[in-house]
């Protein structure tokens, strides 16, 4: 329980109250970890060895293992089937089977997503070793039943993870060609706990998500479905359809902290990714206010932006609120200045005028004109490609020199880099042009 | 100079005596160039030298460098005659299409340097693109008024590289967008007016600040700015000259936050800023010690600005118009200012004998005093005034009616430089008058409303001021024509007189002012003893006359009408309401080719069709007001066609009022609102 504890897998910390008040489920011995470890397929022994070093073959086992597992559910499931229609049926054996059945699923669950995690360098060993609870059944867990100590919830690297995670920075640092891990100090005003809360460092404790868990859609499962929710709250109203027992307030209600328990600590959030500003080892540490905040740094800064506008098909984002946001403004960039830049607002125009020398301010009906300077600026640029005038979309807060194309650079996983590299006064135009244009990508396997 | 054009006109008599010889092809065009340098004064002058020969003629067009044509449509005819003017001055036609922009553009090409639109609102961007293509040596441009002219238009200014001085006031359409242009396109901009541009914002305004370095002088009068262009501004390194009349976006918070003041500033123009208070003051004054003149007028109605200055500052000029000025203020005052020259108090309540005399015992170098509606101050405050300045130019006191005889006595023994004095609305009386007759400097008196003054005392001022070029004796009663044929004896300069309301006034004294050549400015309104006989010889020999106010003469008829149209070919405006001109007089003044306003109220005797015939026939109107009876019977198509060449038609609607107002009536009116 100690080692389970110190992983950072009791998440979200809203769950840490006792819940077997209402869950009647909750003597399952296969959701008891140590039957668990006992349990024949238990996935720890095709884990432990590859903590360290993602290996291929590996992988291909556990696949072909999870493909045989499933294998047998399906004929369990068959056998039920069959027993139901001989209308024969032991009451005691229906359930028996139900119950192996369950514990089966369960486990291909556990062991799906450790493969998936294998895949992915920053994941812990605590996971890997398969002793951890599985964050997406955390409701259905009965996780510390007493509130942590935040002693516990201290970083506590092991030195698998120091390894695995400083390997990581190292490949970004390689890749990345010149750029030092100080070019990550980036200001980050969305993630920031903008309200003027800096508290002094060791006045709160610091969480760190796995990745999985972070881009996970659902954090809260249902026990005896498995459907997903992405609140408790919602998770809890879902519960009201599988029984009247599930209807008591005492079960609706939301899980009161104890009486007699201390006040929760103050939480921050760390950033998994090494070498970000809001990761907890680097040196002007930023953490997260909140969870929302830790997702949505993670899937701006470190993932793929696989949401593109279908306006202007140009710009993409990966937090699908921010296309939301974008879409509203979308086409009313209307203030343009005479390279070609376009800009969704007045001031920002202005302030990049006032920058460069000879940008001016370019009236509507010089629409055209404006284009045949761009054209000009693209031979400049000494055939660098350029897919469209448009790219030069205004990035919050950002000024662009027509001179640099960022399309030509893949900032995968690496927004905080381009955002940087906007910031006009840093003049940090000149490392871009220079840098390397393949930035690495997050995943070294891809 | 006079000498000059005598002989050129005695010249010019023997040369029509013998013109076979032509003894004027000896005189090389250098020797030409230099007779014609010392010609500016007169236009006229210079007239009569092109008349002399063919080569004069040429020489005077070659020597041309300014020009203020009257009618835009003869313009190119103008032009290529004057091929080499640098400074075109279009304020006085009111049409100017883009077309006459670009042949004035294509004509004088590159030898243009500066030229003034602000008189007409029908030109638009492309007549300014035509101008920035051809002309590219332009340095000046005005095109205020411009209230149709676009962002394109300012961006057709940034256009021209080499411009120096904009002035764009009331362009309500120009945005950011287009001074942004500006600004990015003209680094040499020395002076940039932009008065009443509501369109301009801080960010425009801001950006002129960043990239017009050399920028001496800034008007952003009457625009939306606020503090935030204000650091900008003040980074400007060789800004002189700021206006910020009516910035309501300006406050106190603005200026004391703002963390360095104006580099170079010397005068800043605060007027109507209704949100600053003293606060404001003591930082602009501690921040800026190179500030010299300084405008405060109508800030701040409640506070007293000054009470809290501290420090020493250089200030030549303030004007505290309108503003609550304490004794205390005025001390504070005295003492932080190293040595005031100017000083302007007008309408300030609160000023007494006691901040007068603090003031001027520090400050004896006082050139310039506008005390005007400083009602409490008596003959103490002139007492201290004239016994310590004694350099006195300027000294403005309507109505400051606690001022009696012995203070005017002091004016005139003590004040021997004076040449401006306004004692309009006082106590003045003869003696007083005869007084002030000491000072011989005068050119400009006004006494209007002095009740008590009679010719005597103006037969005084006519006999020891001859260097009066404008007097004012509006409803002085008193006058009659012996006093006004002494001054026009006397004072050969006179340029302007007001004989309003001096109901004793007849033709003789019009007969008598016609012997002033440079007369240009007579109102005679409510002078009804006044015929078309007097006024007919002002027209005949005044041939400077270009602004007349003749209204409610009733004596006056189609005849003087006739002689203006002969004579008066500079009459630029004139009112003649209620005259008893008829169809007949009205057709005669609209063959006047560059009167511009006319005021045409209850003439009997002018119908709506005569009315239609003579705006037809008058090109160069631009405002005329007519009473609202009229705009029925005129057509509409009329009205358009007039006002598509620049004019404005002002419908009014004034009782017809024959009566005419008793002047004691009138000032004890103006009495009654003092004592209210």
């Amino acid at each position: 329980m100690d080692q389970k504890q110190n992983s950072s897998f009791t998440y979200p910390p809203r769950n840490n109250s006792p819940q077997e008040s209402f869950n009647p489920n909750y003597d399952y011995p296969q959701f008891n970890s140590q039957n668990r470890t006992e349990s024949p397929y238990t996935p720890s022994q095709f884990f432990n060895s590859q903590a360290r070093e993602w290996d291929p073959h590996a992988l291909l086992s556990n696949l072909s293992f999870l493909e045989q597992k499933i294998h047998q559910m399906q004929n369990i499931v068959r056998e039920m089937i069959r027993t139901n229609e001989g209308q024969n049926c032991n009451i005691s054996e229906l359930t028996a089977q139900r119950q192996l059945l369950t514990t089966d699923l369960t486990s291909t669950i556990i062991q799906l997503i450790s493969t998936a995690g294998s895949f992915l360098p920053t994941i812990r060993t605590s996971l890997l070793s398969g002793n951890a609870p599985i964050p997406q059944l955390g409701s259905s867990i009965p996780s510390a039943s007493s509130a942590p100590s935040p002693s516990a919830y201290q970083p506590n690297p092991s030195p698998d993870y120091e390894e695995l995670t400083k390997g990581w920075g190292e490949n970004v640092v390689e890749s990345a060609g010149q750029i030092q891990i100080e070019d990550l100090d980036v200001k980050e005003g969305e993630d920031v706990g903008q309200d003027g809360d800096t508290l002094p460092i060791g006045s709160y404790e610091v969480l760190q998500l796995e990745k999985e868990e972070i881009l996970a859609p659902h954090t809260h499962f249902c026990t005896i479905c498995g459907k997903g929710f992405k609140r408790d709250a919602n998770l809890r109203m879902h519960m009201r359809g599988h029984g009247d027992e599930y209807k008591s307030p005492a079960a609706l209600a939301k899980p009161a902290r104890e009486p007699g328990s201390q006040p929760i600590p103050v939480k921050r959030y760390s950033c998994p990714f090494v070498g970000c500003k809001r990761n907890k080892e680097h040196k002007n540490f930023q953490p997260l206010k909140t969870l929302l905040c830790v997702k949505n740094h993670y899937k701006r800064s470190h993932c793929e932006k696989s949401y593109t506008c279908s306006r202007c098909n140009t710009k993409k984002f990966s937090v699908l609120a921010d296309l939301k946001t974008h879409e509203k403004h979308c086409g009313r960039d209307k203030w343009l200045c005479s390279c070609g830049t376009t800009f969704s607002r007045k001031d920002k125009l202005f302030g990049h005028v006032a920058l460069f020398q000879g940008h001016t301010p370019a009236l509507p009906s010089d629409e055209v004109k404006g284009k045949n300077e761009e054209i000009n600026d693209k031979d400049d640029s000494g055939g660098v490609g350029y897919n469209d005038g448009d790219e030069y979309l205004d990035m919050k807060g950002g000024y662009f020199s027509p001179m640099v194309n960022f399309d030509s650079f893949s900032f995968e996983g690496l927004d905080e880099f381009s955002r940087t590299t906007f910031d006009p006064t840093e003049n940090s135009f000149s490392f871009l042009r220079s840098g390397s244009p393949d930035f690495a990508r997050k995943d070294p396997g891809n | 100079m006079e000498m000059e054009t005598r002989m050129k006109k005695r010249i010019r008599v023997e040369a029509n005596t013998e013109p076979s010889e032509s003894p004027f092809e000896a005189l090389s065009e250098e020797i030409l160039f230099l007779i014609l340098d010392l010609l500016d004064s007169n236009p006229l002058d210079k007239k009569s030298f092109s008349l002399v020969s063919r080569s004069f003629f040429a020489v005077e067009a070659r020597h041309r460098r300014s020009l203020t044509p009257l009618r835009p449509e003869l313009l190119p005819f103008v032009l290529s005659r004057y091929n080499s003017i640098s400074h075109l001055n279009l304020t006085l036609c009111p049409y100017l299409s883009d077309a006459s922009l670009s042949s004035i553009a294509s004509l004088l090409g590159p030898s243009l340097r500066s030229i003034n639109l602000s008189g007409s609102r029908s030109y638009s961007h492309r007549g300014i693109e035509s101008l920035a293509n051809k002309c590219f040596n332009l340095e000046e441009i005005d095109v205020s008024n411009g209230v149709e002219l676009t962002d394109e238009a300012a961006a057709a200014i940034g256009r021209m590289s080499k411009v120096e001085r904009v002035r764009m006031g009331r362009c309500k359409k120009v945005t950011d967008l287009g001074i942004g242009c500006i600004a990015v396109c003209c680094p040499n901009l020395k002076l940039l007016c932009l008065k009443g541009c509501v369109g301009v914002t801080d960010l425009g305004v801001a950006l002129i600040a960043v990239k017009c370095r050399k920028l001496r002088s800034l008007d952003v009068s009457f625009t939306m700015i606020t503090k935030k262009c204000l650091p900008a501004i003040a980074q400007l390194p060789n800004l002189e000259d700021l206006c910020m009349t009516g910035c309501l976006g300006i406050n106190d918070k603005a200026l004391v936050t703002l963390k360095q003041g104006f580099k170079s500033l010397q005068a800043l123009d605060m007027s109507n800023c209704q949100n600053i208070s003293q606060a404001s003051v003591s930082s602009i004054l501690q921040k800026n010690p190179s500030l010299h003149h300084l405008n405060l007028s109508y800030c701040s109605p409640v506070n007293s600005m000054l009470s809290g200055l501290h420090g020493v500052f250089k200030l030549n000029s303030i004007k505290l118009d309108g503003c609550h000025v304490s004794t205390d203020g005025l001390k504070s005052l005295a003492n932080s200012c190293i040595s005031l020259k100017e000083l302007s108090l007008s309408k300030c309540s609160g000023v007494t004998d006691e901040g007068i005399s603090v003031i001027v015992a520090k400050h004896k170098d006082l050139v310039k005093l506008d005390a005007t509606c400083c009602r409490y101050i008596t003959d103490l405050s002139l007492a201290a005034i004239t016994s310590s300045c004694a350099s006195l130019v300027s000294l403005s006191m309507e109505s400051c009616t606690k001022v009696t005889w012995e203070g005017f006595r002091l004016i005139g023994r003590h004040c021997p430089k004076l040449e401006e004095l306004n004692l309009t609305d006082t106590d003045l009386d003869d003696e007083g008058l005869t007084s002030l007759s000491q000072c011989q400097n005068l050119t400009s008196l006004k006494i209007g409303i002095c009740l008590k003054i009679t010719d005597e005392g103006l037969i005084q001022i006519g006999r020891s001021c001859p260097h009066l070029q404008e007097l004012d004796l509006y409803r002085s009663i008193g006058i009659t024509d012996k006093g006004v044929s002494e001054i026009a004896r006397g004072c050969s300069n006179l340029e302007t007189i007001c004989m309003s309301y001096c109901t004793s006034i007849s033709d003789e004294s019009l007969k008598c002012l016609s012997n002033c050549a440079r007369l240009n400015t007579l109102e005679i309104r409510g002078c009804s003893l006044v015929s078309s006989v007097g006024i007919s010889a002002i027209a005949a020999r005044c041939c400077n006359l270009s602004k007349l106010d003749i209204k409610k003469c009733y004596e006056i008829n189609d005849a003087a009408m006739l002689s203006f149209a002969r004579f008066s070919h500079n009459l630029r405006q004139i009112n003649l309401s209620y005259c008893s001109v008829t169809d007949v007089g009205v057709s005669a003044l609209a063959s006047i080719s560059c009167l511009q306003v006319v005021t045409m109220l209850h003439l009997s005797g002018m119908s709506a069709d005569g009315l239609a015939a003579a705006l037809l026939m008058c090109g160069s109107l631009m405002k005329v007001k007519l009473h609202v009876s009229f705009k029925p019977f005129i057509s509409p198509v009329l009205i358009n066609r007039v006002e598509s060449r620049g004019c404005m038609f002002q419908w009014l609607n004034k009782p017809f009022q024959v009566q005419l107002e008793s002047s004691e009536v009138w000032k004890q009116q103006s009495h009654d609102i003092f004592v209210e």
